[in-house]
């Protein structure tokens, strides 16, 4: 008796809960995911909030990032994320393995709205930003560095140096402070002979280099003067100065980056999150959210409508643009792995 | 149990009685029974949870560490036209490359070859970009695919190219095993060492190993005599001892390590009572490098080496070091022949338990530690959350896991099984 009655509410749990996802599935809010903290507090403020009041039902939730997690959601059946923010190397890696849905440009403005770089297959840019050189201006009263060079120069700057603790963005820096011309990086990166280069020109600083793993590191060690120059992400420094810092960044030489919108494959929703992307790829709209944070929008339209004192701040001012390089998603896709083994080992030593 | 009770009764006893005697034996079997039982379903739950929360993981681990179907699954021909490669001192035979061209045709119209590509990208360098762009390169048909595979991409005539993809064809590998103790096989399927600039693990290994034994080291240094204190002072200022030893152990371990940053750094407390005790001129740097790592870890783990020393210290009575004492032994000799051997199960129990905690420790050395610092478990979470290589990080998993487990039976034998984990 037992056993059947077992049976019974197993199968009815089983029943219920078939019936509640089903439900779920067919009838779910938009759900965005982004990356938490302040700049989804921003995102929410500018995008999530306004399309709410207009009818749009979304929920928003954040995540750390990972392609893993992305394969486990595809591969879990019915995905309960229908519009995820990635890194670069989540959008390549993503969509090569069909993780995403191919993006129809034509709903949400077509391709000449969008900045180059910020058109994909399977993702629309969201956001910019750079890793810049910043420097604590109140250390540095004299002379402001103007470069990479300026960074590994500890004569004329004596003090620590922070950097990125792995291969990315660490070599990249280090070829340039050795003359390599920015557009020229990757290409002598490529080769066994630019990685030996930019090894041993960390060499030169690597007893003064601190190294940071996490993106609220660096400013930390800016203000505690345990560094007086460091890599770091410009919208970081922006947030310190709002705190009443006084940091300077180098725009010269800096690697920006992009991420990206997706939506994912098999989305009950992709009606609503076509509704979704076209707005936040709007001008007017994008154009409010670099002053909540110093990030730089995907639609050159919308940088007439910034204030042009926030606008030189930005990464995806021309000026600022001109003197930086994008960060080579398909170098590092391929050459992570065997880099980062490289730089473990010459780390330790 | 229940053989001791059938022996006697029946060559002894009456034909009534025997029938008796039966019965009662029955008896007692079913409440023997029912007392197993009874015993068991009180375990069942953690043996259970032992089965889900530890042999399943760990057995998933270790699968995990050889478990290789990526090319397998996605190249199914060219995994099976491989038995046609006798000679491998030599480019495989032509119906090889057909085999793989197919394969990659197939494969990229499923959307599956990027699976594949990470696969041989662990192996050979720009193992990717080889299979993908080579595939996107290909014609529908060709004369000869050798030619073909050849001239899409020059690297498919190198035999160190098809003897990696030879070596991933699966379902079981030691690639992953061997990248982690530094190995790897050439072309000829031969084990040689890693190429020096890649090779790492043996000494990410040793640094652990060495990271976790001076913890220990100082943490015995430092206990023991804390743990003398607690033992043999009134319980009144002994409880308030204790609780100094217990507060920082009731802290989360994130917000210790991130206190001894604070504390640590140029500008720190620690370095400007240094410097005002005149003990340096200059700040001396004490985080980010392997110093930090040793005075936070050592904090972290004191209460696991103090608090089994003490139990042990307090079940021994004086009267032995007082007989010793009085039968004319000097303090030294009755404190180091009449009161250490006894507490040698404290000591033992607390510098296992301390070492084998500090062997996977992660965020202590990720927070406080240099690049020069990080230990085993920082390079399986970089795998597993970084660039998603379960293999090399089930492989390291395993690794250390082998190494704990036979300096484990080493340390047994040495201190003569005195303590037993579990």
């Amino acid at each position: 008796m037992t056993t059947t009655m077992m049976k019974k509410l197993t199968g009815l749990a089983a029943g219920l809960a078939v019936a509640a996802f089903s439900a779920q599935a067919m009838a779910r809010d938009l759900s965005i995911v982004s990356w938490g903290g302040a700049y989804q507090d921003a995102q929410k403020k500018i995008y999530f909030e306004p399309l709410k009041a207009a009818g749009v039902a979304l929920t928003d939730e954040s995540w750390d990032g990972g392609i893993g997690v992305l394969r486990a959601k595809i591969e879990g059946g019915q995905t309960p994320w229908d519009v995820v923010q990635v890194e670069s190397e989540e959008l390549v890696l993503g969509c090569e393995e069909g993780l995403f849905e191919k993006l129809d440009f034509a709903k949400i403005g077509g391709k000449d709205a969008y900045l180059p770089a910020a058109v994909h297959d399977c993702g629309v840019g969201a956001i910019v930003y750079n890793f810049v050189l910043g420097y604590d201006k109140d250390k540095l009263k004299d002379k402001a560095p103007t470069g990479w060079a300026d960074f590994f120069d500890t004569k004329t700057f004596p003090g620590k140096r922070g950097l990125r603790q792995g291969p990315k963005t660490t070599l990249e820096i280090a070829l340039m402070a050795d003359g390599v011309a920015p557009a020229d990086v990757y290409k002598v990166l490529a080769t066994p002979e630019g990685v030996d280069r930019a090894f041993k020109k960390l060499d030169e600083i690597k007893a003064e280099i601190v190294w940071w793993k996490a993106g609220a590191q660096p400013p930390q060690l800016l203000a505690a003067g345990e560094v007086v120059m460091t890599s770091v992400y410009n919208g970081r420094i922006d947030a310190a100065n709002k705190e009443g810092r006084h940091f300077g960044i180098v725009w010269n030489g800096s690697l920006y980056t992009i991420d990206s919108w997706v939506i994912m494959k098999g989305s009950p929703n992709v009606d609503a999150a076509y509704k979704f992307l076209a707005f936040v790829g709007k001008p007017e709209n994008q154009a409010k959210l670099p002053l909540a944070i110093a990030y730089g929008v995907t639609n050159p339209a919308a940088s007439p409508l910034i204030p042009a004192e926030r606008l030189k701040e930005l990464p995806t001012d021309p000026a600022n643009l001109g003197v930086s390089i994008e960060l080579s998603t398909a170098f590092w896709i391929e050459n992570v792995d065997r880099l980062t083994e490289r730089f473990n080992k010459w780390a330790a030593k | 149990m229940g053989s001791e009770v059938t022996a006697t009764p029946q060559t002894t006893a009456s034909r009534g009685d025997t029938v008796a005697s039966r019965a009662l034996l029955r008896q007692l079997r079913r409440a023997e029974r029912r007392r197993q039982w009874g015993a068991f379903a009180l375990v069942a739950p953690l043996v259970l949870f032992l089965i889900v929360a530890m042999v399943l993981p760990i057995g998933d681990m270790l699968r995990r560490a050889v478990d290789d179907p990526e090319i397998a699954d996605v190249l199914p021909q060219v995994t099976r036209a491989f038995d046609d490669w006798t000679d491998h001192g030599q480019l495989p035979p032509d119906s090889v490359f057909a085999a793989l061209a197919a394969d990659m045709a197939s494969a990229r119209a499923a959307g599956t070859l990027p699976i594949a590509a990470r696969r041989l990208n662990y192996a050979v360098d720009g193992g990717r970009s080889l299979l993908v762009n080579s595939a996107r390169r290909l014609p529908e048909t060709a004369p000869n695919w050798r030619d073909t595979l050849i001239a899409a991409d020059p690297r498919w005539g190198e035999l160190d190219v098809w003897a990696a993809l030879y070596q991933a064809r699966g379902p079981l590998t030691d690639f992953f095993l061997l990248a982690a103790i530094d190995m790897q096989r050439d072309a000829q399927g031969d084990l040689t060492a890693t190429p020096a600039d890649r090779a790492i693990y043996r000494d990410v290994l040793a640094r652990t190993f060495e990271i976790a034994g001076a913890v220990t080291l100082l943490c015995l240094l430092l206990g023991f005599p804390v743990a003398y204190l607690l033992a043999n002072l009134p319980p009144r200022r002994s409880n308030l001892l204790m609780i100094l030893v217990l507060l920082p152990f009731w802290t989360s371990l994130l917000v210790r390590t991130a206190a001894w940053v604070v504390l640590l750094q140029e500008n720190g407390l620690v370095n400007q009572v240094m410097m005002m005790l005149g003990v340096t001129e200059a700040p001396v740097r004490l985080v980010y490098n392997r110093i930090g790592v040793y005075i936070a870890m050592t904090h972290v783990l004191l209460p696991f080496m103090i608090l089994p020393i003490y139990s042990v210290m307090r079940g021994i009575s004086p009267v032995y070091r007082k007989a010793a004492l009085s039968l004319g032994a000097t303090p030294t000799t009755a404190f180091l022949r009449v009161y250490l051997p006894q507490t040698l199960p404290g000591l033992a129990a607390g510098v296992l338990l301390v070492f084998i905690m500090a062997l996977g420790y992660y965020i202590t050395p990720a927070l406080i530690g240099g690049a020069g610092d990080q230990m085993v478990s920082y390079f399986i979470a970089f795998y597993t959350t970084d660039t998603v290589n379960w293999g090399m990080a089930a492989a390291l998993g395993a690794v250390l896991l082998s190494a704990t487990l036979l300096l484990y039976w080493v340390y047994n034998r040495l201190v003569g099984g005195g303590v037993r984990l579990g």
